[in-house]
């Protein structure tokens, strides 16, 4: 079948099987491999991209489902290599490790942001409760959430590396 | 404490020039989702591969029938273990000393077990061609209880084995027994045990996969792969495929975490080698998380008894350990030869006493084989959790706080350094500033005076428990002399090279899967020769360009590649000294360091710094009778000794009588692991390792039912703590050096794992107020232990 899905800004148009699913959609049809996959039942979250703006697990989301909507991945957080306030958060408050849950928790994260400016810890926790994170226990990811929420805009500095 | 945060200089990007906290390089890539992890891997004309696993513990097999998905339109090849036996490669070497069935060909040994390997043009393509390949299985009874598996019924999992008759792997002892039944046959107080270590996995989020692509024309083996110890895999393919070893590069790109999950040769990556021979083209094979959970290396799996003999007055006098090792359907632990139960014997804690034993028997079972993975330091995880768990037994027995008995009985900081009864001699320590730390962060007297009101209070719920641990970790193997895996040598390679401008590449051994390496180990240079950071690229993870070593795993990477790297950048510094001594027309001894520069003692303005020297290494200048050109150095580091961290960890929870939930409150955790390089990287590790602690005594373990299905092959039946079952940690720390670390560094990458399950099962049972039952302690579990009926928590619930 034919899906047309409009990624990052960009419509898509591509025939697929009707059982692809949309992680698969992302990472081997239009090469956005920023989208992660990491379990078979729908519990890790890696693979978590917005469907007209609302985060869901890619791994249960047919392409066919995003047929006509809009999807928006990782690769679209930054603008013109400046990182999202958030990004930036992850990484003065060491928020990530192997980076594999990494996209999956900014997707999610982004989210809460964009409806809850101010979100207390409690919130947060509650909000990443379904995204898997083995190397961080939990503790910078919150932070980064939180200073995100202290700090909305990025600071103009571009950390070198 | 903040012994570590002696000021350094910024660099002009704002790092420190040395070691404090700097923001990772690494992020840059991972945050934008430029990450390159083994999915990503890409290849024009890339096959997909997918594996066919037994649904039996243990079965015949009578036939397979692979026709029909050889005529699937999109399949290319089937590949069975018929195949395998025609080129030799049905068996692969273990680890440790075992075969392991790469697809099985008699019979299968444990669920999940690989039997057939198709490789199509896509992967969905691959599994469904799975679904019409016939195997014809003829069941036979599953070994699954390991207290079971050497009864003389018991059915022979091993008879690919010549002359095997029983299941038994290995007994093994360490210890004076004669001394030690002594000691304990004279002693006032001897409380005796059982408890077990269930079986749990490491379930990194990014499941173990590989790409192999051999050149038909140059002959050369490429094999991308999720592997913790790159070189250590090359020289096994070499072994295992009898390729010859300079064809072959392997790489590692990013790893989505590891925790020992990635050191072992699976058999899918040994089939996409072979699909890459058959087919001619680059294949690719990456497991779905059953498999990851089902087939590859679990961890723990320990039946342990304990004994402690004490006086009256808490002052303990041995421990004595027996315990049953349940190592799967093949040998497959990851561990110095020398050493069947890994560190095991480093048990005795971080007491004072002279008398301990251990004995230790290994069983095959019907089971996916494995055994050291999930960050364990080789078994000191269950040797710590022996240890306090037993401590705390013996305080309940004499009634006494166990904070108190564990003050009395730590070794002192002068009796360092000090050799075990068993033999490990502990570099360096200061224990009881250690759990004096602990108790003050946690206000431990406040906390028991809170939890004695609750207790008198008859409607006082939750239940509080408060639980402590004290752990002495031993990583950074070798020394090589003592510790080999397969016959290497557990030492590590490290190249420097400073670039003419200044600028600096280390080429590493090991590789990271989330540590921070390349933050961290430019850090390290950054402290030894005084240029930023920013200025030194880590390179690792490719067996072309780096030097050979045994990889990451065991907390290995800073005792071992940190002290390659320090001694590198020290050897460049003296090479330097000469050069910057030529250059300046006097002696090198009339020269002083001073970060980033030699200068002439006396005349500060007359100096060098390293870029200059590094132009001037590889310019026109005239160098010394036997002085080479070019400001490198390589180094093979050999460790003297392990090096020994350790910590002071205390949990606070409360438990829902009603329901047998259990809340963590509070964590704290005092970690010393000498001076920290980075510590935000440092906090981060332990962290993680809290994290795992939690999961593990709260919710992760691998059981199975009478037939051996394994009941854990899921993330909807493996649970893994998610941001509400994690509290906010309290660390704190105190900072011992290594004295035989060129830094000082001791490493930190498992200490909080090895740590801090004893102190959440502490808690719990301290909550409920029972001396023993096993962990994961869930709602089910902890239900049943208020009953008096504790479960089983290796088999189904009955
Ligand atoms: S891949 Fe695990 S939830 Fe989607
Ligand atoms: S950073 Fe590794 S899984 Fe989250």
């Amino acid at each position: 079948m034919q899906v047309t899905i409009t990624v990052n800004g960009t419509e898509t148009r591509a025939e697929v099987e009707p059982r692809l699913l949309l992680v698969h959609y992302l990472r081997n049809v239009l090469g956005l491999r920023g989208t992660h996959w990491g379990c078979d039942t729908s519990n890790c979250g890696a693979c978590t991209v917005w469907l007209d703006g609302v985060p869901v697990k890619s791994c249960t989301t047919l392409a066919a489902q995003a047929d006509g909507h809009a999807v928006r991945t990782v690769e679209d957080l930054d603008s013109g290599g400046e990182l999202d306030p958030l990004q930036q958060a992850f990484m003065e408050e060491h928020g990530l490790q192997c980076g594999f849950c990494t996209p999956g928790m900014l997707m999610t994260l982004r989210a809460l942001l964009d409806r809850d400016p101010d979100p207390d810890e409690a919130t947060i926790r509650e909000a990443i409760s379904g995204n898997l994170c083995r190397c961080t226990g939990y503790e910078n990811i919150v932070r980064a959430a939180r200073h995100a929420a202290a700090h909305p805009t990025t600071a103009p500095e571009e950390i070198s590396a | 404490m903040t012994a570590t945060e002696v000021p350094v200089p910024t660099s002009p990007a704002g790092n420190p020039i040395g070691f404090g906290r700097m923001l990772r390089k690494e992020d840059a890539r991972f945050l934008r989702g430029q990450g390159h992890y083994i999915d990503d891997v890409q290849l024009p004309g890339m096959l997909h591969a997918a594996i066919l696993r037994s649904s039996y513990a243990h079965a015949r097999i009578t036939g397979i029938d692979t026709s029909a998905a050889e005529a699937h339109p999109k399949v290319k090849a089937v590949i069975t273990g018929a195949t395998l036996e025609g080129l030799n490669l049905a068996w692969m070497p273990t680890l440790s000393g075992d075969v392991q069935s790469v697809l099985a060909t008699d019979k299968v040994r444990f669920q999940g077990q690989e039997v057939a390997f198709v490789i199509a043009e896509d992967e969905y393509s691959a599994r469904d061609a799975l679904e019409l390949i016939e195997v014809d299985y003829e069941p036979l009874p599953a070994v699954v209880d390991a207290r079971k598996a050497l009864e003389p019924d018991a059915p022979v999992i091993r008879d690919d084995l010549e002359g095997r008759t029983d299941n038994r792997i290995y007994d093994w002892e360490a210890g004076d027994k004669a001394a030690c039944d002594e000691v304990f046959a004279g002693a006032e107080v001897v409380v005796a045990e059982d408890m077990l270590y269930p079986r749990v996995h490491p379930a990194p989020m990014e499941t173990c996969g590989s790409v192999a692509h051999m050149d038909k024309v140059t002959g050369k083996l490429t094999v991308w792969t999720t592997t913790q110890a790159p070189h250590a895999h090359r020289t096994l393919y070499a072994i295992v495929a009898g390729l010859p070893e300079h064809k072959i590069q392997i790489i590692s790109p990013d790893i989505g975490g590891g925790f020992g999950n990635k050191v072992g040769i699976y058999p899918g990556y040994v089939c996409a080698v072979v699909g890459s021979i058959v087919t001619g083209a680059p294949v690719k094979w990456i497991e779905d998380r059953s498999e990851n959970l089902m087939s590859t290396s679990f961890a723990r799996d320990y039946h342990m008894h304990g004994e402690i003999a004490s006086t009256r007055e808490g002052k303990i006098l041995g421990l004595r350990v027996d315990v049953l090792a349940d190592h799967g359907a093949f040998n497959g632990v990851a561990q110095p030869t020398k050493y069947p139960a890994g560190f095991f014997h480093i048990f005795t804690g971080s007491y004072d006493y002279p008398a301990a034993h251990c004995h230790v028997r290994a069983v095959y079972t019907n089971k996916a084989p494995g055994g050291v993975a999930y960050a364990c330091s080789f078994r000191i995880t269950e040797a710590v959790y022996l240890v306090e768990r037993m401590v705390n037994c013996l305080a309940d027995e004499l009634g006494m706080d166990p904070a108190e008995l564990r003050m009395k009985n730590l070794l002192r900081p002068e009796q360092f350094p000090y050799t075990t009864p068993t033999g490990w001699e502990y570099d360096s320590g200061n224990y009881p500033a250690a759990l004096e730390e602990a108790m003050r962060i946690a206000g431990y007297e406040e906390l028991r005076r809170e939890q004695a009101e609750r207790r008198a209070d008859p409607a006082g719920k939750p239940l509080m428990g408060i639980g402590i641990s004290f752990f002495t970790e031993g990583v950074g193997a070798g020394p090589r002399k003592h510790m080999d895996i397969l016959g290497l040598g557990m030492a590590d390679g490290c190249e420097l090279r400073v670039h003419p401008t200044g600028k600096a590449q280390l080429r590493l051994s090991v590789q990271t899967q989330g540590q921070g390496h390349e933050t961290t180990f430019a850090q390290i240079v950054s402290h030894e020769l005084g240029i930023p950071p920013e200025d030194i690229e880590v390179i690792h993870g490719d067996t072309d360009n780096t030097p050979f070593g045994l990889g990451t795993y065991g907390s290995r990477s800073t005792p071992v590649s940190g002290a390659a790297a320090a001694v590198a950048a020290q050897r460049v510094r003296e090479k330097a000294r000469i050069i910057a001594a030529t250059a300046l027309e006097c002696s090198p001894d009339d020269l002083e360091w001073e970060l980033g520069r030699w200068q002439v003692k006396g005349d500060p303005e007359q100096g060098k710094t390293i870029p200059e020297i590094a132009f001037a290494s590889h310019g026109n200048l005239e160098l010394p009778e036997g002085v080479e050109g070019h400001l490198d150095a390589s180094v093979v580091y050999n460790p003297p000794n392990l090096t020994y961290p350790f910590g002071a960890y205390i949990c606070v929870v409360d438990v829902d009588p009603e329901t047998g939930e259990v809340k963590v409150r509070r964590f704290i955790a005092v970690d010393d692991c000498g001076p920290r390089i980075n510590p935000m990287i440092v906090e981060g590790q332990i962290h993680g390792g809290l994290a795992d602690g939690i999961g593990m005594a709260l919710m992760e373990a691998i059981a199975f039912d009478p037939e051996g299905n394994n009941l854990g092959g899921s993330f909807m039946d493996y649970l893994l703590p998610t941001s509400l079952e994690c509290p906010s940690y309290e660390l704190g720390m105190t900072v011992t050096p290594s004295p035989h670390h060129p830094i000082g560094a001791k490493g930190v990458g498992e200490s909080a794992t090895v740590g801090s399950p004893p102190a959440v099962v502490n808690a719990v049972l301290d909550a409920l107020e029972i001396r023993q039952a096993d962990m994961p302690f869930t709602p089910a579990v902890v239900w049943r232990a208020m009953q008096g009926r504790p479960l089983r928590t290796d088999l189904a619930i009955e």
